[in-house]
């Protein structure tokens, strides 16, 4: 073998090794984490931390229990504004449509996707808040709702696309018109996919700080109804690792371990079990 | 589809949830600002829940500027603030807004200097200089030549201040204005300025937080942070040449001399009071309440707690460091919780 | 489309299948429009959003025009405000980020695409999307509490030690500043660079691979020379994706940065970034003008993201001819 050979085979390899490195690196990050919060909010983690309210400053113990059931009041709205307009406007971009709206759509959608959640926060502070003159859950499921719309709109006409033409031109020949084709063939067979889309969307958004901080604000109490400002686990975690109180820091690491919990828990789950099987395994 | 149904079952389970946690009869106020007060309103807002169980009242300690702003964007019943309001700011506010001197606090200078447990003193041009980005190592002679026999290390001053609209850095920066020409003219006063120098921490929390975390660090936080994080805190030089330690005495102290030429609306400062005792870094701080109700309910009930809050809530004050308000002040705002219509 | 129900047909034909036929259209046309109501509301919102930002930034926009991005005071009691330091700090941080995260996210990609067996390689990237998902407050807490001291009692010590000529590493180590939020902000925009760069990687042709082995080159010549070359432009789109995320991420950049408007040459040094600023100020500035100077940073942040994307979408529009396809989001 001649010494150009020798040299080009050793680059070869230290380069291949090299890419390996990078991908050990990245994915090891993952576990790095994971492992990390388990380790300092795993001990911390305890009936009263689920049950209880936040005690005043300064004073120990307390737990989240607001926080928790803030977040999933967020996301229900979320959910309730988010997903009927991404879900209609994607059946609109796959099966309806001209020629200028459904570009349009398209790009305002990706567009809306890369809006820094920081600045959706405002928007809502100035079009919810500002107007009832209340920090609300509304104000806040409104923000991540605005967060949801493009996620699944692009997910939902994806799916739909992948369904085969095949079985849009079947109905037709049975004499089905195109809402009655669309609402019992395409929606039911790209339905798994969808919800991928939608809960991933919305797994997303529950990790959202900054849109938060201005519209559901915090609360130190349970917050009834729906005007009422509300404590988030995000928020939460946001103030309390800024703190200056050891027990503070404490509770952060317990609260980041169940928000990062509940995040990944729907993504493995999701993706393992609902995507298997669809033109797209990757989200 | 049985996911879909898992899940409309959980969505209506926390619907209902909500709808059981909201009891009827309740009367909800929201209130933010100030994080300087923040550990004693926390405490009396969770004792005066105690005995009135239909009432909460929700504060968020977002810093003096937002307690201001979101009260006059009427998004809070009421709010909070170290630094009175300035005209301006009143002349936005569409309903008269009315200032409660509450409790009185000290921002102190607090360390963190591994390895040196003796407490500093500072001067007063020692603080302006620091701040001013112009004394920048521990060891600089301003600083060593009031701390006799202390090893000050040759390190670089991290200073660390608020990154929010905030009292405390109103009380701090009011205090640089006064002991300072260079700071009044470059910086000036207001609950956020344009530092010269330093790291921004958000709120009273933050900046303790970071001063804990960053070795050779100096900021300024209220007293109680100090304490309750064991952060040490120096003594300063008042107006009268002595150096002197924040706390209940002195702060009163500072108090004292100021109560007596009260104005009707309460703004006043006292940072760099008169008297030798005095620690010339205090401040009364405010709630900011507006001086017209449309809910009377809520007017109600924020006129019983500001009455409790002088006579009773006035008692859990020293527990937390915070002095009481002198007994001319109080006597002067029993009279104006009757101008809350 | 206009079928518009004939009122003069007689009512007995009601039920006839001409008519029952006409009434399905209509649902057609019911559902149609009803589809594209919620298309036109995203429409709307976006409009909106943008009106809003606009309109609300109008004081700042007149008062400091296009002075405002490049002054360099942010001092609300003198009522002067000036974007520069916000830019900077965010424009920094994302640099920084991208130095560390384009080679390590490119290099696991061509790992992913060319080498790693197929059953490794999805896992890896299932491993890869997860990360993407991870709250930016959770790293912001990892950050705080982990990377910072580490930064400033071992990484920064070691930098100054041995890259202290640099104007970029030298001044006091706080742990906070530039460097370490773009070392945060680099873990987390890894995720979107690799996966991006693994699908346009593996969208390359597989005979332009086979050919070049074929002649005799080495896994890591074809890799390098033929596939990676041809996917290009699909790559640049990955890295301006990437950076559009990290100009707008939020909390874990709050988190580590310093808080403080300074342009600083050296890395060491806390800055602030639009979104931080925002972050900090936006519910507690006191006054319109300085309100409306933070909506006006808003508006900054906005169009700057707004383009990035644009040119990222076409950038891998153009290199893929599954462009149409979900981009991960």
């Amino acid at each position: 073998m001649s010494a150009r050979m020798i040299w080009r085979k050793a680059v070869n390899v230290t380069m291949l090794s090299l890419t390996g490195l990078c991908a050990l690196i990245t994915v090891s990050a993952l576990f790095f984490i994971l492992g990390y919060l388990l380790w300092n909010g795993g001990k911390d983690l305890s009936w009263s931390f689920f049950t209880r309210l936040p005690a005043p400053v300064g004073e120990l113990g307390g737990g989240m229990a607001n926080a928790i059931l803030g977040t999933l009041k967020l996301l229900l709205l979320a959910a309730l504004f988010g997903v009927p307009i991404g879900l209609l406007g994607g059946v609109y971009l796959a099966e309806f449509g001209g020629r200028i709206m459904p570009f349009l759509v398209r790009y305002t959608a990706d567009l809306l996707n890369g809006v820094p959640s920081i600045v959706i926060g405002i928007f809502a502070y100035a079009m919810v808040v500002m107007r009832m003159h209340h920090f609300s859950t509304l104000a806040g499921g409104v923000a991540l709702a605005i967060m949801v719309i493009p996620t699944v709109l692009r997910n939902t006409e994806s799916f739909l696309r992948d369904v085969p033409s095949a079985w849009r031109e079947g109905s037709f020949a049975l004499g089905a018109n195109k809402w009655r084709m669309i609402a019992t063939v395409v929606l039911p067979a790209a339905a798994r996919g969808i919800l991928t889309g939608v809960l991933l969307a919305l797994a997303r958004v529950a990790g959202e700080t900054a849109p938060l901080l201005f519209t559901a604000f915090g609360n130190r109490y349970w917050s009834p109804g729906w005007m009422q400002p509300t404590s988030s686990l995000p928020v939460v975690i946001y103030t309390y690792a800024t703190g200056p109180y050891e027990d503070w820091h404490r509770q952060a690491w317990a609260a980041g371990l169940v928000l990062l919990g509940l995040v990944l828990a729907i993504n493995i789950l999701v993706r393992a079990f609902l995507s298997r099987g669809t033109a797209h395994e990757r989200l | 589809m049985r996911i879909v149904k898992t899940f409309s079952v959980l969505a209506v389970l926390l619907a209902l949830a909500t709808i059981a946690v909201a009891q009827g009869g309740q009367i909800l106020l929201n209130a933010a600002g100030a994080t300087f007060p923040y550990p004693m309103y926390s405490k009396w807002f969770d004792e005066y829940h105690k005995i009135h169980s239909n009432v909460q009242i929700n504060y968020q300690s977002i810093g003096s500027g937002g307690g201001i702003r979101q009260l006059l964007d009427k998004t809070v019943d009421f709010g909070a603030s170290d630094g009175p309001m300035n005209d301006d700011q009143l002349k936005q506010a569409t309903v008269p807004i009315l200032h409660f001197p509450t409790v009185l606090g000290a921002d102190v200078p607090s360390y963190n200097l591994p390895g040196v447990s003796a407490e500093l003193n500072f001067t007063p041009e020692a603080l302006g200089g620091i701040f001013l980005g112009k004394i920048t190592k521990w060891n600089d002679p301003a600083i060593t030549s009031v701390n006799p026999g202390v090893k000050l290390p040759s390190e670089d001053i991290v200073v660390v201040h608020r990154s929010d609209g905030s009292g405390t850095t109103y009380i701090w920066t009011d205090y640089l204005s006064k002991i300072s020409p260079e700071w009044q003219q470059k910086v000036g006063k207001a609950t956020s300025v344009n530092w010269p120098v330093g790291l921004g921490g958000k709120g009273n929390e933050g900046v303790a937080g970071l001063v804990q975390q960053t070795p050779n660090s100096l900021g300024y936080v209220e007293l109680i942070y100090a304490i309750q994080n064991k952060i040490a805190y120096g003594q300063v030089k008042n107006s009268s040449g002595v150096f002197v330690k924040a706390d209940l005495a002195s702060v009163s102290a500072a108090a004292a001399a100021a109560s007596k030429f009260m104005p009707d609306d309460f703004r006043v400062s006292i940072t760099n009071a008169e008297g030798k005792a005095a620690y010339p870094i205090s401040s009364f701080t405010w709630l900011l309440i507006p001086a017209k109700f449309t809910d009377t309910a809520k007017r109600d009930v924020v006129k019983d707690f500001l009455n409790w809050m002088m006579t009773q809530g006035q008692q859990d004050c020293e527990a937390l460091s915070y002095a009481k308000l002198p007994k001319e002040v109080v006597a002067l705002e029993m009279k104006a919780i009757a101008k809350i219509q | 489309m206009a079928n518009t129900p004939n009122a003069a047909a007689p009512a007995e034909l009601a039920w006839s299948p001409r008519a029952l036929l006409r009434r399905m259209r209509d649902a057609d046309e019911i559902a149609h429009l009803v589809t594209l109501i919620a298309a036109a509301t995203l429409l709307l919102i976006t409009v909106l959003l943008v009106y809003q930002l606009w309109i609300l930034s109008a004081e700042s926009r007149h008062r400091f025009g296009w002075s405002f991005l490049v002054t360099r005071t942010w001092d609300p009691v003198a009522g002067e405000f000036g974007a520069l330091p916000f830019v900077f700090g965010t424009l920094v941080t994302s640099a920084v980020a991208l130095a560390l995260a384009v080679p390590l996210g490119v290099g696991a990609a061509i790992f992913l695409a060319e080498l790693a067996p197929p059953k490794l390689s999805s896992s890896l990237t299932f491993v890869s999307d997860l990360l993407a998902a991870v709250p930016s407050v959770i790293y912001g807490l990892l950050g705080v509490f982990l990377l910072v001291p580490v930064m400033r009692t071992t990484i920064q010590p070691a930098l100054k030690k041995t890259l202290g000529f640099l104007p970029l590493f030298q001044g006091p180590a706080y742990g906070i500043g530039f460097l370490t939020a773009g070392i945060v902000l680099a873990v987390m925009i890894v995720p979107f660079v690799l996966s991006v760069s693994r699908e346009v990687l593996l969208a390359v042709p597989r005979d332009q691979r086979e050919a070049a082995l074929a002649l005799g080159a080495t896994k890591w010549e074809s890799t390098w020379k033929v596939v990676v070359p041809a996917a290009r432009i699909g790559i640049f789109g990955s890295v301006f994706l990437a950076l559009a995320r990290a100009l707008g991420e939020t909390m874990a950049v709050t988190m580590v940065i310093g808080n403080n408007p300074k342009i600083a040459a050296s890395l060491f040094s806390p800055g602030y970034s639009i979104a931080a600023v925002l972050a900090n100020e936006f519910s507690e500035a006191t006054g319109n003008l300085y309100l409306s100077a933070l909506i006006e940073l808003g508006l900054v942040l906005f169009l700057l993201t707004f383009v990035l994307n644009g040119l990222a979408r076409l950038l891998i529009l153009v290199t893929t001819a599954r462009g149409s396809g979900v981009l991960p989001s």
